[in-house]
């Protein structure tokens, strides 16, 4: 089955403006069947307004074993959350 | 009574098929299709509750859209046979969509000029639904016909089985011919040309032949039904007849 038909990630848009957000995946066996099968699977609710898909295969991750050396170094470097601001009320969410 | 009528025989095309392809639920041959199928069937039966509605209306007996899909017998139904052949396999399933919608697109896309209010608006929502059938059931028919060895033979046993029900999709009942005249509901006779062509390029990719048709099939405005629509009805009926006007 998953020969005929490999994996692909579903990313949908929700709204313009905003980016494609990641929301699963499924299996099909071309791009196009992969975008009928997530319009059929992940927007019956109107959750979106655009879908990509992308072969999972072409998708490289990050080794969880080296979540240490990659994202501890972050925790201590609050200087690098502009926080200090102040920003004016009118302004509202940044 | 005539515009009742016709309204019926779509409303009946529309719940028939939509229950056929409900029957999928559960049992498609994989998760992202079993999802899909009663997608497809939610679109046919979601039609079919504002025409039984709108037929409940015209008909002015007080009945309301259950009592059209849930209490009348198999003779008073007015489906075409196409939409209430059995499910087959899936490629039977997937011919059977393409056909219907290939000729329910055009003829939605015609009734958006029909001067009746209700007719209108059905044509446009069901246009782009039946746009999107057209185009699953089109990409599946394709995939399969020039598929492996095995699936090109059931896409062309499904075509053998099916082909000679499409004739009755372009035939005017006489109350579909009177509205018709009227220019209430569009001539299905003029959606051959953009039937032949869907068809024809789906086929071409499909690499599949137009079968010859020596004796095609119809019946179903009149009533004449094949056996399946009784068994059909008999699930889809049972639980407003054993236990009437259940709700919940």
């Amino acid at each position: 089955m998953t020969e005929a038909t490999p994996l692909w990630e579903v990313f949908i848009r929700p709204r313009n403006g905003l980016s494609h957000k990641h929301c699963g995946s499924l299996h099909a066996a071309d791009e196009v069947m992969a975008l009928n099968a997530a319009r059929d699977v992940y927007t019956r609710r109107g959750e979106g307004v655009s879908i990509w898909v992308v072969p999972s295969a072409s998708v490289f991750a990050s080794d969880p074993d080296q979540a240490a050396e990659n994202f501890e170094p972050t925790a201590d470097k609050i200087y690098r959350h502009p926080t200090f601001y102040e920003i004016p009320e009118d302004v509202g969410h940044m | 009574m005539a515009l009742l009528n016709a309204v019926l025989e779509l409303a009946d095309d529309h719940l028939i098929l939509g229950h056929r392809v409900s029957e999928w639920c559960g049992h498609a041959p994989m998760l992202e299709e079993d999802l899909a199928l009663p997608n497809m069937a939610l679109d046919l039966i979601g039609t079919a509750r504002v025409l039984y509605d709108y037929a409940a209306k015209l008909e002015g007996k007080g009945r309301s859209e259950d009592d059209m899909a849930m209490l009348r017998v198999e003779r008073e139904y007015r489906n075409c046979l196409l939409v209430e052949r059995p499910n087959g396999d899936f490629a039977q399933t997937m011919l059977r969509q393409l056909y219907f919608a290939a000729f329910m697109e055009p003829f939605w896309k015609a009734a958006l000029t029909s001067p009746d209010e209700v007719i209108r608006g059905v044509a446009g929502k069901a246009v782009k639904e039946m746009a999107y059938h057209i185009r699953h059931a089109g990409e599946w028919v394709i995939r399969l016909g020039d598929g492996t060895e095995e699936s090109a033979a059931k896409m062309q046993a499904a075509v053998r089985e099916l082909h000679r029900f499409t004739g009755e999709l372009f035939e005017s009942s006489a109350a579909a011919a009177f509205c018709e005249a009227d220019g209430i509901l569009p001539v299905r006779a003029e959606m051959r040309g953009e039937w032949d062509r869907v068809i024809g390029m789906v086929f071409g990719e499909a690499l599949l032949e137009l079968p010859d048709v020596p004796y095609p099939q119809a019946g179903g405005r009149d009533g004449i039904h094949g056996e399946g629509l009784g068994h059909l009805l008999a699930e889809m009926q049972y639980l407003q007849r054993a236990h009437p006007g259940a709700e919940w």
